[in-house]
């Protein structure tokens, strides 16, 4: 466990050493904040809840969080360092989740640096804080769930840029997945396969939390989701760890 | 006392090309040994099948006794190893850096601190302990990487071109760390430059196209031929023709 909680450290440690940290957040709130107060019409709506700002997370999160998932083994791959990474006695699965758990982190903190917002709408009104509170659950689940795509990806690549939009592509998949054009699309033409993109798109499940409910289903979906990610993520590393 | 190093048939493939071609040796504790060999002849895939980092294609390798394969972990807290070029992290200090080597490998943060100050001492990093690595000079990036591979003071030692980007003062430096430490350890080092066999090696592989063609003290390749240049050229053109 000490290697896992070391590499940990040292990741998240490198998101402040380097201008990663502050480009992201200042970018993540402005956009974050902007979308939620004019397309998302924060104020007109005149309701007291952070549905507008919820509604655009995972399509902010779908080109920010492979943002940051592209360097985590590329740049490995790149400086040579996975060489001194995994001949350190660590167990490969140890490298793989201290690196997720330390980007994990670090999208939180972004994400409850969007406190003002929770602020605001218990000035204006009488907000449900539950909900808000089963919101943001499955915003950082939805986070979690898109940098364990873009780990692994990033562990077959030793070029960011590949790395960035395969990425965005393969996230893209899972958030449209339960769209209604999508829906609609399959539900006329392959009505087997409409349930099934129901079931694996990430906005949909996400739209449970924002309504206030945190189903245990959705709590295994995210957790299922992320392992096999992880999972496919350790076998990367292991069998093109040399490449 | 059994070796600290025990390779067996080791071959490494890439498609149709054999990098390494059913390699076979050991090492002992208090021996140096010295691998030479021309660019591309298969020494850094070798050490990288011995450090674990690269599987083999077949053979084993096993250091203080545990194969690298089987209990990786096992075999690699035994293992100081300087990978091809010593990467680093460029973003972390000195310090930063080695601290973070140190607490993989299970210090706690008094002992790593106490592990981090004796490994800077021995490879003179004191004055550079707090400047982030990528501002340093090559030189002192390669003792950076030395210096990781010193930490935890380990039986097995796997230098992969120590010397390499040093000026002589350095490199006579590093080859007294090396004599120094030589009598409780089992190192293995590559190097290109064969003066530096003689002064610190007490055993000699050199290889070519993947085989190893000549195992003997220094000395005793020496007396093959004229030189110790004459003897390696002829060794591993003959190889390669």
């Amino acid at each position: 466990m000490s290697g896992l909680l070391a590499v940990f450290r040292r990741e998240f440690a490198a998101y402040f050493a380097t201008p990663v940290a502050t480009v992201f957040i200042v970018i993540f709130l402005a956009l974050s904040g902007t979308l939620t107060f004019t397309l998302g019409q924060f104020f007109a709506r005149g309701s007291a809840d952070l549905m507008p700002f919820f509604q655009f997370i995972p399509w902010l999160f779908l080109f920010l969080v492979p943002a940051i998932t592209m360097r985590l083994w590329a740049e490995e791959r790149r400086l040579g360092t996975i060489e001194l990474l995994l001949t350190l006695p660590l167990a490969q699965w140890q490298a793989v989740a201290g690196k997720f758990l330390a980007a994990w982190a670090f999208c939180a903190v972004a994400l409850a640096l969007t406190f003002p917002l929770v602020v605001t709408v218990n000035l204006l009104g009488d907000p449900d804080n539950g909900v808000i509170a089963a919101g943001y659950l499955g915003c950082l689940l939805v986070a979690g769930a898109y940098l364990a795509i873009g780990a692994a990806i990033s562990a077959l690549t030793k070029n960011q840029v590949i790395a960035f939009v395969l990425a965005v592509a393969v996230c893209f998949l899972f958030a449209a997945s339960g769209s209604g054009i999508v829906v609609e699309f399959l539900s006329r033409n392959l009505p087997a396969l409409s349930e099934a993109a129901r079931a694996i798109s990430v906005t949909e499940r996400l739209n449970g939390f924002v309504r206030g409910v945190v189903s245990l289903s959705d709590l295994v979906f995210f957790a299922s989701f992320i392992g096999v990610w992880l999972f496919a993520n350790t076998l990367a590393v292991e069998h093109r760890k040399a490449d | 006392m059994s070796a600290l190093i025990e390779i067996e048939r080791l071959s490494k493939r890439f498609g149709a090309f054999v990098a390494v071609d059913e390699v076979s040796f050991q090492v002992a504790k208090g021996e140096v040994l010295g691998f030479l060999g021309p660019n591309g002849a298969g020494k850094t895939t070798t050490m990288r099948m011995l450090a674990g980092f690269m599987a083999p294609s077949s053979g084993t390798a096993r250091i203080c006794g545990h194969d690298v394969q089987e209990s990786p972990v096992e075999a690699k807290r035994n293992l100081g190893y300087l990978p091809e070029g010593a990467p680093t992290y460029p973003e972390m200090t000195v310090e930063g850096f080695l601290t973070f080597c140190a607490r993989v490998r299970g210090y706690d943060a008094r002992r790593a601190a106490r592990r981090v100050a004796d490994a800077i001492a021995l490879t003179q990093l004191e004055g550079v302990r707090l400047q982030p690595v990528e501002t340093l000079s090559k030189g002192f990036k390669r003792r950076v990487g030395l210096a990781q591979a010193l930490l935890h003071d380990p039986p097995v030692l796997v230098l992969d071109e120590p010397t390499d980007g040093l000026d002589p003062n350095q490199k006579h430096e590093v080859r007294e760390l090396i004599r120094r430490m030589a009598p409780q350890k089992a190192i293995v080092i590559s190097t290109h430059i064969l003066e530096e066999v003689s002064a610190i090696c007490t055993r000699a592989i050199i290889i070519a196209r993947g085989k190893i063609v000549a195992d003997d003290t220094p000395a005793g390749l020496a007396a093959r031929g004229p030189t110790m240049d004459a003897v390696f050229r002829s060794l591993t053109l003959a190889a390669a023709a």
